[in-house]
């Protein structure tokens, strides 16, 4: 492996992971408070620096100093490796992402992996286990019920999840995340085919499965990060703080800050996979081949435009966290194993039948 | 407890319960096996310091005990040891979310031991009392009750509404929150000036948000879901277990206390009982949206026709004189005197009153042998009585119906301990 290479990747590891990422993932917190408070007609941190921006920064320090009290009755390897298994995953995810075209003629991704999706659920899926052993290692019960919750949930909605983005996978014919996003550039984004092949009457049949998809997907997402309507692994007023109630510290930070790594990078895949990813709107901007090389400016627009969009889907989480109840255990396995998963499978036929009645 | 070898050879529990001696678990062991759970008192779902011990077969709920009393504080018993005045601030601490309405209670109570009749514009500013700490409470108990099945933001909706009302009651009383409004004959202060156009432009403002409120909740899915036939109290065995206030009424049975009893003039006024059909949670949340719509309307009634004139018992022997006239003429500074020091002189005799209260029937009942201290006085707590049924309610529902039954029942721990 040439040098060059690793040294690219290396930057592009600590330039999107550590220093655009991380702080997203604190910039998320800040306006989790501050979109809550005017949804609920308060003000919100806005002491700590401009409007209270460095308020994440402020939590950081306050959860580095606080003791890091390991109780007595836990078993502590677990209890140790749990939060890290939470939040590793999450940010792996980001390998296979692309979040822009090119700039400086490096493609704006950090592994071109031919197997995006299934990369990204098979790292995710790993997040399950930090959850699992977060509960049962703190060898208490609320913890403990919390992880068995999530367990089923998680499990269960992985399914929907994958099921659901099987009729994009057939519909573009590729795995490889970048191509995804190239041919929504040229053909309309899979939620807006206005323009390319996309405006046409195949793009139309196909945007019905598509919409369906996005929806089971949104809604699986909701549930793979464990956000409110279905934050039943937490699920404060019953479980207290569920899995991560033995947790102190920084310990328990890893599992705040990977459940909105999860969240972010969830918006990135969902934008990547349903609008266009790093793309504008009719073709727009777009390099004239795949990898080809663009301007600076237009790089640096392409990368503002992903991020853009990420941060609408995050403000899209937030209002609707601050806005639903929660679901209940039964009636959420039952919302996923009875409605989304069938709905997901009869897509899938659906997606092949207009395929193969149009071509 | 002492650290036995054991604990220290495993220090964690999990691998600690094999090892102990003659003791060989096998899985047949583990079939059948319950879990007990400790909710509270320290938990966020219990409103205060309710205990509730849940045996539990998964998620299903086989048994549950509610173990009450960590706020005891003996109030009946501090009763005995004071005059009837001194005790109207330890009311405050009955039913804190309502206190006005049990200041209210407990004037009521004494001055029906004393027999007494207030003046109409007294009886009329103890409606407005009442009426305002019912919608007060009902607001707190719908915001928890959302906050418990999930919706957070409804909690801060009614909490924005309830601070419209605590400033009300800082104009009334000084006090946001221990009110200490009422004196046995009468209240401490009248309406200060500017109190009922606030008042009414509170109403105007109030029943708007409501509906604001209400259509976050009301046709909600995941609500519905969350609360609908949860929780099924029978019109029978809500009798039967001695409920009131909208627990009783969402299982149907039209049982207020202002119709079927009326005190305060309340025969005066028209307005309608709100009953539940089913008696779920649900049901319940309905019943007092409702019930607060109500009180608005009362409200509205008692400032168009609040009458002038004394809002005290005017005999100076029997309620404490105005200030003024104390520091100016010797009568009057007789009769305060004797009034602090001994107390009211009240016949001997047993009384009970019962009013009705955002959480159901407060009722005080006092046995008096005379002279300035009762020598017996029971409170009957709403929320008590209440939560006697959840032990029949519970089992069988899950452990996130937990939440919502109790948040649905809407009780108070200061008033159930007492």
């Amino acid at each position: 492996m040439d040098w060059q290479f690793l040294l690219a990747s290396l930057t592009k590891i600590v330039v999107f992971v550590f220093l655009v990422t991380l702080p997203l993932v604190a910039l998320t917190v800040w306006a989790e408070r501050r979109v809550s408070a005017a949804i609920q007609d308060r003000v919100g941190p806005n002491r700590v620096g401009p409007f209270g921006l460095l308020q994440p920064l402020a939590d950081g320090i306050k959860f580095l100093l606080k003791e890091d009290f390991t109780p007595s009755h836990v078993r502590k390897g677990f209890y140790w490796m749990a939060p890290a298994l939470t939040m590793v995953p999450a940010l792996m995810t980001c390998a296979v992402l692309p979040f822009g075209s090119t700039l400086f003629g490096e493609k704006m991704v950090i592994a071109d992996l031919n197997v995006g999706p299934l990369f990204v659920f098979a790292i995710a899926s790993l997040t399950v286990y930090g959850i699992v052993l977060a509960g049962w290692a703190s060898n208490s019960k609320y913890p403990f019920l919390g992880g068995v919750r999530s367990t089923s949930q998680m499990i269960s909605y992985e399914i929907c999840l994958g099921l659901s983005i099987v009729p994009l996978l057939m519909i573009y014919g590729e795995l490889n995340l970048s191509k995804i996003v190239y041919e929504q550039a040229e053909n309309g984004w899979a939620m807006l085919p206005l323009w390319g092949e996309g405006w046409s009457l195949k793009g139309a049949l196909l945007f019905i499965p598509v919409a369906i998809s996005f929806v089971i997907f949104v809604t699986s997402m909701f549930a793979e990060t464990n956000r409110l309507p279905f934050d039943l692994p937490e699920c404060e007023t019953e479980l207290v703080a569920g899995y991560h109630t033995e947790y102190s510290s920084m310990k328990f930070a890893l599992f705040f800050l990977g459940e909105y790594a999860a969240m972010i990078i969830g918006s990135g895949l969902a934008v990547t996979l349903f609008f266009g990813g790093w793309s504008l709107p009719f073709g727009w901007l777009k390099p004239d081949e795949l990898h080809g090389e663009v301007g600076f400016l237009t790089g640096a627009i392409h990368i503002a435009s992903f991020f853009l969009k990420v941060i609408a889907f995050i403000l899209f989480f937030i209002v609707i966290r601050w806005t639903l109840p929660r679901f209940r255990y039964d009636q959420l396995m039952r919302l996923g194993w009875v409605f989304f998963f069938e709905i997901a499978l009869a897509n899938v036929i659906l997606t092949a039948l207009i395929l193969w009645l149009v071509e | 407890m002492a650290t036995t070898t054991k604990e220290m050879e495993y220090s964690d529990a999990g691998s600690r319960a094999p090892q102990l001696e003659g003791y060989q678990q096998t899985t047949e062991d583990l079939v059948g096996e319950k879990l007990v759970l400790n909710m509270g008192p320290s938990h966020p779902a219990t409103h205060g310091v309710l205990r509730l011990i849940l045996e539990m077969d998964g998620e299903t709920i086989t048994k549950a005990d509610p173990d009450v009393g960590f706020l005891h504080r003996g109030d009946e018993k501090i009763a005995e040891n004071m005059q009837y005045n001194q005790f109207v601030p330890y009311t405050d601490r009955l039913d804190y979310l309502a206190p006005l309405a049990s200041n209210v209670a407990y004037a009521c109570a004494v001055e029906k031991l004393l027999d007494w009749e207030l003046p109409p514009r007294g009886q009329a500013i103890r409606v407005l009392c009442c009426e305002m700490a019912r919608i007060s409470a009902h607001l707190l108990g719908l915001g928890a009750y959302a906050m418990d099945v999930g919706a957070m933001t409804v909690f801060l909706y009614t909490f924005t509404q309830r601070e419209e009302i605590y400033n009300l009651c800082e104009l009334l009383t000084g006090a946001r929150f221990t009110t200490s409004y009422t004196r046995v004959g009468g209240q401490i202060r009248d309406l200060p000036e500017g109190f009922t156009d606030q008042l009414s432009k509170f109403c105007d403002d109030f029943l708007p948000a409501l509906d604001e409120i209400d259509t976050l909740l009301m046709r909600n899915k995941i609500f519905l879901d969350r609360t609908k036939d949860i929780g099924v109290i029978s019109k029978e065995k809500a009798i039967a277990y001695g409920l009131s206030g909208p627990n009783l009424r969402g299982s149907g049975v039209a049982h207020d206390l202002r119709k079927a009893n009326p005190y305060l003039g309340y025969e005066q006024y028209d307005f309608d009982i709100p009953i539940g059909e089913h008696g779920d949670c649900y049901d319940r949340y309905l019943v007092r949206g409702e019930e607060m719509r109500q009180s608005v309307k009362i409200i509205r009634q008692v400032l168009k026709t609040l009458p002038d004139g004394p809002i005290n018992i005017a005999d100076a022997k029997q309620r404490v004189p105005n200030k003024e006239s104390v520091l100016m003429s010797m009568e009057e500074l007789i009769h305060h005197f004797i009034l602090i020091t001994e107390g009211i002189d009240a016949p001997p005799g047993e009384v009970y009153f019962g009013a009705e209260n955002p959480k159901g029937e407060l009722g005080f009942y006092i046995h008096s042998k005379g002279g300035g201290v009762p020598y017996r006085l029971k409170i009957r707590a709403p929320s008590f009585v209440n939560l006697s049924i959840l032990p029949d309610l519970l089992p069988g529902h899950l452990m996130s119906d937990t939440v919502a039954v109790l948040g649905s029942l809407d009780f108070v721990m200061g008033e159930c301990d007492r």
